[in-house]
């Protein structure tokens, strides 16, 4: 579960050139973390590389905040 | 692999195959496909051990994803890519049928789309890639008896400005070059009397190189043009000036 959330949060770290403590768990990604709409396709992307699965468009249009993607990847993380 | 991939669509002869010879260098490894085996053997040959020859029929169900796919596994992530396939289905409108209408928009249009799309991810992660599409002057000028052919290419402009666009922050360029007529297989066909008429719009009063276009695209896929996105560059003798 942590081994997770840690995984997630260092992705966000590195796909958006932020800083560890910026990246509290209700942060959005555009308003709070400085995302474009380009920066948040490549986040799904490297999430989709890093846990080697496929997230649909329908999902990744969901995964707003630091905890959507957390949550996502917990429910669909085999 | 550690060298600069490139692909290059139609590489078995005309543009093509001069631009495939182009890129070549030390550091690249070119991939040059064409729609038959014995095309792409032919292109292994010509590439002498600086590439190799794979098989694409752009328009093929899946074909253009399992390509990538597999170009991506055996050699790494396409840097540059360079969308050249493309047909003619030339007839006047009062008569143009709707598949040599679908026909052209198909090969010379959504081939792009598909393919530029496929190669983006790897060039986002990269942070690096160029996109070079090869247009036509009949796209900016338009031509009787090629409504198909000119909307298509029309389209790959625009195409390429919006995609331009959207990944220019990620250090990918996105451009057109957009050939006049050019001493190919496409041309040979004329007679005399067609050429001079041809010649008459051609300030140059002659055809172009294959090697012309090849050198280019070569220059757009150089470090030296990273700062042109989105442009269409026409390579035409003066016959038009955008």
């Amino acid at each position: 579960m942590s081994n997770i959330e840690e995984r997630v949060k260092k992705i966000i770290i590195e796909q958006l050139g932020v800083k560890e403590e910026e990246v509290k768990s209700e942060a959005s990604f555009v308003d709070d973390l400085g995302a474009d709409s380009l920066d948040t396709v490549e986040l799904v992307m490297a999430l989709e590389d890093e846990f080697d699965t496929e997230i649909p468009d329908e999902e990744a249009e969901k995964i707003t905040t630091v905890q959507s993607a957390i949550d996502y990847i917990n429910a669909n993380d085999a | 692999m550690d060298k600069k991939i490139i692909l290059v669509t139609g590489a078995s002869r005309g543009i093509g195959k001069a631009t495939a010879l182009a890129l070549t260098s030390e550091d690249s490894f070119v991939i040059g496909t064409a729609t038959s085996e014995n095309g792409a053997a032919a292109i292994t040959e010509y590439l002498d051990g600086q590439g190799i020859g794979m098989v694409l029929n752009v328009t093929a169900e899946g074909a253009i994803d399992d390509l990538i796919t597999t170009i991506t596994k055996e050699y790494g992530a396409v840097e540059v890519l360079v969308n050249n396939a493309g047909i003619t289905r030339d007839n006047l409108l009062m008569r143009m049928k709707d598949d040599e209408w679908s026909a052209i928009i198909a090969t010379n249009l959504t081939s792009i789309f598909a393919l530029s799309k496929a190669v983006l991810r790897g060039m986002m992660k990269k942070r690096n890639g160029r996109i070079i599409n090869i247009g036509s002057v009949v796209g900016s000028t338009g031509n009787p008896g090629q409504a198909n052919y000119a909307a298509a290419k029309a389209g790959v402009i625009g195409f390429s400005k919006s995609m331009a666009k959207e990944v220019a922050s990620r250090n990918i360029t996105v451009n057109v070059v957009a050939p006049g007529f050019i001493d190919t297989d496409m041309t040979k066909i004329l007679t005399d009397e067609q050429k001079e008429a041809i010649f008459k719009d051609v300030p140059a009063n002659r055809l172009g190189q294959p090697e012309e276009i090849a050198a280019t695209v070569a220059f757009l896929a150089s470090p030296a043009a990273a700062y042109i996105t989105g442009e269409t560059i026409h390579v035409n003798g003066g016959m038009y000036m955008g």
